[in-house]
């Protein structure tokens, strides 16, 4: 007992010391989006007139301008769609793809694996141009569908690494029961697989969403008017009108929130999402 | 676990390499192209050889670049990883504190990148910006857009602020696969807190962490969208980073022929680096299988 004691006295003050450390780390973080979402409440003249901490003249203005407008909120709309259309195609090849790396091994398979990530590590602002001329030349340009393919360029290979590091964990005694049962690959894949690694599919959809949501230069480039997405809305609004901050801080509220509602549901998985599924 | 020889498996991975080569070969093809090639406008082209390269190379605006590049990889690697262990060592190791840490902490890392932008330009004017106006209020001159002193500290703020949680939660996943025998083995011998870190957390840590030095690397080696935002690659040249210059000579200027040649040097350097990293990082999951 008094052991015990004595070494949960000598711990005491590093404790405090740590709690310390992560509130002044939250505060770091906190502050300026709260900056931003107060901002977002304000109206544009007590945001350039007045200097408050808290608005001083509630309003939820800015917010219906942009849910009142077609070409704000059909931003979103376009956003929503290429990123979906990106998480499904990433995920229904990189599933088979990540199998097959996590199982076998085959001619190229290492040198395989690593040029999937070096598309990972290309600098987007490489692709832009070319991106931009493939598409327009087989005429998609401004569609959903190219934004989302041009997002394969980086999610594929998330997803495919993601993907892997959680089908690892799986034993594959279950694969090989379930082959002498009698299940094709197909049946054994779909009926079997895919339920187990669930919680990994879901996190590597949450990957695949977040970063194609995130993502600007190639959506900004692909797009002029059909598929603008939100953030390259934003960003038109900061260089051409005379700049209404409250409109614009609304707006980014309003992309920061659906990835604030699913981080919750992904919180225990995100540091191997982003370790490429290798922790 | 032992993996059996199938070149089957090829069949599955067949998908993959059909969409990453069209979104990945043939654009790079097209990069190729022009990065020899010449044009008077339309589609008149000639072959130009090496020129461009040779161009390039002697060019002092893209080793300004260059320069600043490295300059602002290497400082934001130096505040972010010893800051991501310190705040993955203070974290709460479980209960609901843990959880609303994890969901705090994560916010930044997925906002957009220009709202990231917008933010820090928001939150460091001197007229409407909390931060810029706190500067002012404590007799500090400060304004991003003209000095380029401070145009530099706030891109840097700016990376700490989106990035540092990634190292943190990397460190923290690392962290929490030690065993509990080891801390109470270094109880027993009384281990100083600092030996505690040195020869146990660390080295747990190993694996992570060059996972993520790694991949802030390369994220802040291609850096474009924040900055961009930001600054404008203002005041002057001085926050252009490599992307911010790419972009304004593909895009902007339209200059086919060097932005090409400049894309694949881009291209090979962080190729070079990652397969430097990659390696490193294979041999240590094989040494930690050994051991």
């Amino acid at each position: 007992m008094s052991p015990a004691k004595k070494n949960a006295s000598a711990h005491k003050p590093k404790v405090r010391l740590s709690i310390v450390v992560m509130t002044v780390y939250l505060l770091f973080l906190l502050v300026p989006i709260y900056w931003l979402v107060i901002m977002s409440f304000k109206s544009n003249s007590e945001i350039l007139g007045m200097f408050t901490l808290f608005p001083a003249d509630f309003t939820l203005k800015n917010y219906q301008t942009i849910l009142s407008d077609p070409s704000w909120y059909m931003g979103y709309v376009n956003s929503f769609i290429y990123v979906s259309l990106n998480t499904v195609i990433s995920l229904s090849v990189a599933l088979p793809a990540a199998y097959a790396f996590s199982r076998y091994r085959f001619f190229g398979d290492n040198h395989l694996f690593f040029w999937l990530l070096t598309n990972r590590m290309a600098p987007p602002a490489v692709f832009a141009l070319p991106f931009f001329q493939l598409y327009s030349s087989v005429s998609l340009f401004d569609t959903h569908i190219a934004v989302a393919l041009a997002h394969c360029l980086f999610n594929v290979p998330l997803a495919v690494w993601i993907l892997e590091g959680f089908m690892r964990g799986v034993p594959r005694e279950i694969d090989e029961t379930a082959f002498i049962d009698g299940y094709g690959f197909t049946r054994f894949f779909t009926k079997i697989f895919v339920p187990m690694i669930a919680p990994g599919i879901g996190v590597t959809a949450f990957f695949c969403f977040m970063f194609s949501w995130v993502e600007l230069l190639l959506s900004r480039t692909l797009t002029s008017v059909e598929a603008k997405p939100i953030t390259a809305i934003m960003t038109r609004t900061v260089s051409a009108s005379g700049l209404d901050w409250g409109v614009l801080a609304a707006a980014g509220v309003l992309t920061i929130i659906p990835g604030a509602i699913v981080i919750y549901f992904v919180r225990n998985h995100i540091a191997k999402g982003f370790a490429l599924g290798r922790v | 676990m032992e993996k059996t020889v199938n070149q089957r498996a090829w069949f599955l991975v067949i998908p993959v390499l059909i969409l990453v080569a069209f979104s990945s070969i043939i654009p790079m093809m097209t990069v190729v192209n022009y990065s020899f090639q010449d044009t008077f406008g339309g589609n008149d082209f000639f072959w130009v050889g090496l020129e461009w390269y040779r161009e390039l190379l002697h060019s002092e605006r893209l080793w300004d670049a260059f320069g600043r590049q490295l300059l602002f990889s290497s400082i934001i690697l130096l505040i972010e990883v010893p800051l991501g262990i310190l705040v993955a060592l203070s974290m709460p190791k479980k209960g609901i504190t843990a959880s609303i840490c994890l969901v705090l902490m994560s916010l930044p890392l997925l906002i957009p990148y220009n709202v990231v932008g917008t933010i820090w330009q928001v939150f460091g004017r001197a007229d409407i910006g909390l931060l810029g106006r706190a500067l002012s209020d404590l007799g500090i001159s400060y304004n991003y857009s003209q000095n380029a002193f401070d145009a530099w500290a706030t891109v840097i703020a700016m990376d700490v602020w989106h990035w540092t949680s990634l190292v943190a939660l990397l460190c923290y996943a690392g962290l929490r696969s030690i065993p509990n025998a080891y801390y109470q083995a270094a109880m027993i011998d009384q281990a100083s807190r600092w030996s505690v870190f040195r020869f146990i957390e660390l080295p747990k840590m190993r694996g992570v962490l060059m996972i993520a030095i790694l991949l802030r690397f390369m994220d802040s080696f291609m850096i474009y969208t924040e900055p961009f935002v930001l600054t404008g690659g203002g005041p002057g040249n001085t926050t252009t980073f490599l992307s911010i210059d790419l972009v304004k000579m593909a895009l902007g200027q339209f200059d086919l022929g060097p932005a090409a040649a400049f894309s694949l040097m881009y291209f090979l350097v962080i190729l070079l680096i990652s397969y430097v990293f990659y390696t490193v990082m294979i041999t240590a999951d094989k040494d930690e299988a050994q051991s």
